[in-house]
């Protein structure tokens, strides 16, 4: 039986991992291998490593880090952030990246998807989408578009569901977040880039569907609304998202503790989870995750003693 | 020395480096000599498959692959290094035209998973990715010595499409997603792997050990 994927998510600038990692036994926290190393051992399914380099210098660093996890770490892992062009995409493959994370590039020309996935195969090409809510009517008037669906969950927050950690106070950290209130006005979801600071005009389930055609053997999701605020998954855009394709999907941004891997991997079609600073700060260990995975139901891989 | 086949279809130093980490002797060859001088042969590979057949004939390394395998040294395929060792695969076929020939060391063929399972039964998501549990009868081969099947038997795979050996008896393990299917292969001094074992971990480091320990 195939299980869920749990996947800890690495920036890395100028051949360090910012935001650094905070658990036991890490010689250097900033050193990708030594992190990818530790992530091995504490069970951890796959890695993604988010260049957030500018410049060029950064950019030929990070094909010398993902050399060294290649050839150090017998784990698999991913690689994202910056790509441009074929020729980003090659370098990567060639430096040992498995699969490449594709995102601003595949909204500009989505060529780039296809010629990825002829070169190097479906298996390889994964792309980021980064929806963000919008409401219906700045979206028809800026784009001149209807929007495919239109939502009138929770606003703002916007998980689509009542976010309630009630049931399971042992895995909640203690969130003093103000209870979410309904907004009234009708919202649609919108692609955007540049961290959701621009809007593109695509509608998600649309823009998911027409990047598995071309080639797409993986859809990072990373909700820009849930992203950063630990208040759990936006179960309603992960839904929407892997309803609509066959192919595995990666739910992204907002992942405050175990329970919310639980609720989006039990009410969507997600196949893996992504998340950073639970792990990265030590609140939650791989293991601990898995446990509290495995009790729920959810097949999970243990590894050793834990 | 092992050699680890380069044709220019994927990432070998994972494999390489992995085999170095376990302590044994692998270079990456890539011509005639070098593969005839292997005393074990690993082919990788991952990508498109009719792609990795042209790429093998185009560098004249069809058959000296062939060579080794009748040469009765071991050698291991993985991922589309085990779908190559088939007779034909339907990848880029025209549905109902022609299939794309293989290397045709063992019989049978390589084809795509199915998304529509059937009626009442949940959608496969396709390619097949992550973490998946094997099944195999420990007796049968050392490729899998010191291993249990089950949940602490999991590899990593990444692949739309499958081998389905004519013989039963070439199917070393099984991995199950949306119905039982091929994991691995041996017959004689042949195995080959679906999964990555040089992604695979601890569980994975073992297998590649056994391999390059194994007899034929």
């Amino acid at each position: 039986m195939l299980t869920h994927r749990v996947i800890p998510c690495l920036d890395v600038k100028e051949g360090r991992v910012v935001k650094g990692v905070n658990f036991v036994d890490i010689r250097d926290a900033g050193d990708p291998v030594e992190v990818a190393k530790a992530y091995d051992a504490q069970g951890a399914d796959e890695l993604v490593f988010l260049d957030i380099n500018a410049s060029h210098e950064g950019r030929g660093i990070m094909l010398d880090v993902v050399r060294q996890v290649a050839e150090q770490c017998f784990m698999p892992f991913t690689v994202g952030g910056g790509i441009r062009t074929i020729d980003d995409v090659t370098q990567l493959v060639q430096a040992g990246a498995e699969k490449v994370s594709i995102n601003t590039a595949a909204v500009l020309d989505p060529g780039i998807v296809a010629q990825t996935a002829k070169r190097f195969g479906r298996c390889a090409t994964v792309v980021n989408i980064d929806p963000k809510r919008v409401p219906v009517d700045e979206f028809v008037k800026r784009t001149g578009r209807q929007p495919g669906y239109v939502g009138s969950g929770v606003w703002g927050l916007g998980l689509g569901k009542t976010v309630s950690t009630d049931d399971t106070p042992h895995l909640d950290p203690g969130s003093d977040s103000e209870p979410r209130t309904p907004n009234p006005e009708p919202y649609c979801f919108e692609v955007h880039t540049h961290g959701g600071r621009k809007g593109t005009g695509l509608d998600p389930v649309a823009y998911a569907r027409r990047v598995v055609e071309l080639g797409a053997g993986e859809i990072v999701l990373t909700s820009m609304d849930a992203d950063g605020t630990k208040d759990g998954y936006d179960l309603e855009i992960t839904k929407l998202i892997s309803d609509a394709v066959d192919v595995p999907v990666v739910a992204s941004g907002g992942c405050g503790n175990p329970q919310h891997m639980i609720d989006v991997l039990q009410q969507t079609r997600a196949d893996a989870v992504l998340a950073a600073s639970i792990f990265h700060y030590g609140e939650y260990s791989i293991a601990q995750t898995k446990r509290a995975m495995a009790e729920a139901g959810l097949p999970v891989r243990m590894v050793g003693a834990v | 020395m092992i050699g680890i086949v380069d044709y220019g279809m994927g990432n070998l130093r994972s494999v390489q480096k992995a085999l170095q980490h376990l302590g044994h002797d692998a270079e990456v060859v890539a011509d005639a000599a070098g593969i005839a001088g292997s005393a074990r042969l690993i082919l990788p590979g991952v990508g498109n498959f009719a792609d990795g057949v042209r790429q093998l004939e185009e560098r004249g390394l069809t058959d000296t692959v062939k060579a080794f395998a009748a040469s009765g040294k071991p050698m291991l395929g993985v991922c589309m290094g085990m779908q190559l060792l088939f007779d034909s695969s339907t990848e880029d076929a025209p549905p109902g035209g022609p299939t794309v020939p293989g290397l045709g060391l063992l019989p049978g063929r390589v084809v795509r998973f199915e998304e529509d399972q059937g009626p009442g039964r949940p959608r496969l998501k396709v390619p097949h990715m992550g973490w998946n549990m094997l099944d195999f009868d420990a007796s049968s081969t050392v490729l899998f010595e010191g291993l249990e099947p089950g949940p602490s038997t999991q590899v990593y795979f990444v692949h739309g499409y499958y081998c389905v050996p004519d013989a039963p008896a070439d199917i070393a393990a099984t991995a199950t997603y949306g119905r039982p299917f091929c994991a691995a292969v041996h017959r004689g001094n042949l195995w080959a792997t679906q999964f990555h074992p040089e992604k695979s971990q601890r569980v994975g480091l073992r297998i590649l050990d056994n391999f390059a320990r194994c007899e034929a």
